[in-house]
């Protein structure tokens, strides 16, 4: 066999064990790719080609090593590029989560989440642009500098993990690691035509996590398919002794044989709050209810379920994810990492380099945080929305009753302009209408490309499913992409 | 419409300089997003309990076991600031 570049994980690792290519070669391929586009997408923060290309021929070795010695199992994913969003600790790389005030910032220790897939093998080229501290709908909030859409170069990639989609999108990784708190894996995946999982909260451990939004925060991940996806959770979810809000579940092994089948008669629920949202893009609504008709022809049954609740989602999302991101960003003080602005006092320490090194939607949003949490209005906003929260919940554990899982537009429109909503925070925030509310009630969410606007801008759709129910959400896209090809589909730059 | 006031106030409870001109535009663009918000109170929660966690209520205790922790100068390493081993900063009081 030969191994293609920019093939699929499961074909590289295919490649990798036969002996048609090395890790050098496939590692090589993938840092190329991302030294002839990354002037023009601005995926990467930081990128570390020659520790990649050692760490590959460490790898290579290990292989030709365990050749002569049969009986040797090899870890799982030994070889394989990957690159993970600046939001996640890696011991000796830089994690400056798009700020300033953490430029330069080298953490000590490992996220546990990335330790498992390094333990599994894979070899981190770099770390990917992000919001500053994961703030934002299209990546615009990195202190250094947005990614743009390898679809078009002028738009947005979405946001938060914008680079990790960018660089999946344009071929520069096989698979990135991303975060999603709000939509941040599912809105720029659906923005870039690929594919990503937010996984239920307390499935994969937030230890290593930059922490934004404590009760909301995920680990996920993004690749074009999502047969991709699917060793990289079952290696990284799991229960962690150093996340107190990780699941002590057993992770069921994904089984993707058949899957097509599988969908027979599975109860498929449309909410139709997501379908009739002000300022909806018909494409959208098009693509979407053809993906929908798709599964029906597999044998999916397809019902009208309401979730009467979604329009609360986002002041519920903007007032408890700014709470505790004003609780989770006290810690920036110039004292023990980062760049400090010097002051005479130490309390002028604190003002000036949380005011000058912050940027303006960190700083929006840890006021906001700050507002909502002070003396005289805690009852009307944050308990207010902590109360619409249970109801956002129970509108799911009624669905979930009727049918197995929901399919829903990820966001109402495809990637806008750079500079569209940057002066105008409340509309970029709309832009998170219809993937609020999987965080807020803490189930699974599954981004997947169903189609182009007219315009050539690809469009997402989500599943979503019960609490610990990633294996049927990746079986029905499976599915799916088993029997169509957007996913395959490669930007014009990356061709 | 919050006041200038107001503004200062939170970002004071934030611990957070700002220009004047931030804390117009702040003026401005949180109270636009605390209008929306306003919404809220249209929902009636009388009896909703709040949110605790999304996940199914269980015990998080573990045996209280010394473990070591990250050498001192690797967490020393990034501070802007240290001096015999410790962080360093700036008089408290004067």
């Amino acid at each position: 066999m030969t191994w293609t570049p920019f093939a699929s994980v499961a074909e590289t690792l295919r490649a990798l064990e036969s002996g048609a290519v090395s890790s050098e070669e496939v590692t090589r391929a993938y840092l190329e790719r991302i030294a002839n586009l990354e002037g023009r997408v601005h995926a990467f923060l930081s990128v570390y080609p020659d520790e990649a290309l050692a760490a590959a021929r460490a790898a290579d070795a290990r292989r030709m090593a365990a050749r002569r010695h049969p009986d040797e199992t090899l870890p799982p994913l030994l070889g394989l590029p990957i690159a993970v969003k600046d939001v996640l600790a890696v011991r000796g790389m830089t994690l400056t989560c798009g700020s300033r005030i953490l430029e330069g910032f080298v953490p000590p220790y490992t996220a546990t989440a990335v330790q498992r897939l390094l333990d599994a093998g894979v070899i981190i080229v770099g770390k990917t642009n992000t919001d500053e501290f994961a703030m934002g709908s299209s990546t615009e909030n990195s202190a250094y500098g947005p990614t743009h859409n390898p679809w078009d170069l002028s738009r947005v990639p979405g946001g938060s993990s914008g680079g990790s989609a960018a660089a999946v999108a344009a071929r520069m990784v096989p698979v990135a690691l991303g975060t999603d708190t709000g939509g941040s894996v599912r809105q720029p995946a659906s923005y870039t035509g690929v594919s990503g999982l937010k996984p239920t909260y307390g499935r994969v451990s937030r230890y290593g996590l930059v922490a934004y939004g404590s009760s909301l925060d995920t680990v996920g991940v993004l690749a074009p398919a999502v047969a991709d996806l699917v060793p990289f959770f079952t290696l990284m979810a799991g229960h962690d002794p150093r996340d107190a809000t990780s699941m002590d579940l057993p992770v069921p092994a994904v089984d993707l044989t058949d899957a097509v089948e599988a969908v027979q008669g599975l109860r498929v629920g449309l909410p139709k709050e997501y379908f009739l949202a002000e300022g909806m893009q018909p494409e959208v609504v098009q693509a979407v209810q053809a993906a929908v008709r798709h599964l029906e022809t597999l044998g999916a049954q397809v019902v009208e379920v309401s979730l009467p609740h979604t329009e609360y989602a986002l002041p519920v999302y903007y007032i408890i994810a700014p709470s505790e991101a004003s609780a989770n960003l006290a810690r920036y003080d110039g004292i023990r990492y980062g760049p400090r602005v010097g002051a005479a006092r130490m309390w002028d320490v604190f003002y000036r380099t949380r005011g000058r090194l912050f940027g303006p939607e960190v700083k929006r949003r840890i006021m906001l945080g700050t507002y909502a949490l002070s003396a005289g209005y805690y009852d009307a906003y944050y308990a207010q929305a902590q109360k619409v929260r249970t109801l956002l919940k129970r509108d799911f554990e009624r669905a979930f009753e009727q049918v197995d899982l929901l399919a829903a537009p990820v966001a109402p429109s495809t990637a806008f302009k750079l500079g569209e909503k940057t002066e105008d925070p409340l509309a970029m925030y709309l832009e998170d209408v219809f993937t609020l509310p999987a965080n807020l009630a803490g189930v699974p969410g599954l981004a997947f490309p169903v189609g182009f606007d007219e315009q050539g801008l690809p469009i997402g759709m989500q599943l979503m499913g019960p609490h610990f129910r990633e294996d049927l959400l990746f079986r029905v896209a499976h599915a799916y992409q088993q029997t169509t090809d957007w996913h395959t589909r490669v930007p014009p730059v990356a061709r | 419409m919050l006041s200038r006031e107001e503004v200062i106030h939170i970002a004071q409870l934030a611990r957070l300089e700002l220009t004047p001109e931030e804390i117009e535009r702040y003026r401005e663009q949180l109270s636009a997003v605390l209008d929306y918000f306003a919404k809220l109170a249209e929902v009636d929660t009388t009896g909703i309990p709040p949110t605790a966690s999304v996940l199914p209520p269980r015990s998080v205790l573990r045996k209280d076991e010394p473990r070591p922790g990250l050498p001192r100068e690797e967490l020393l390493a990034n501070a802007a600031d240290t001096e015999d081993g410790q962080f360093k900063v700036p008089p408290v009081l004067e």
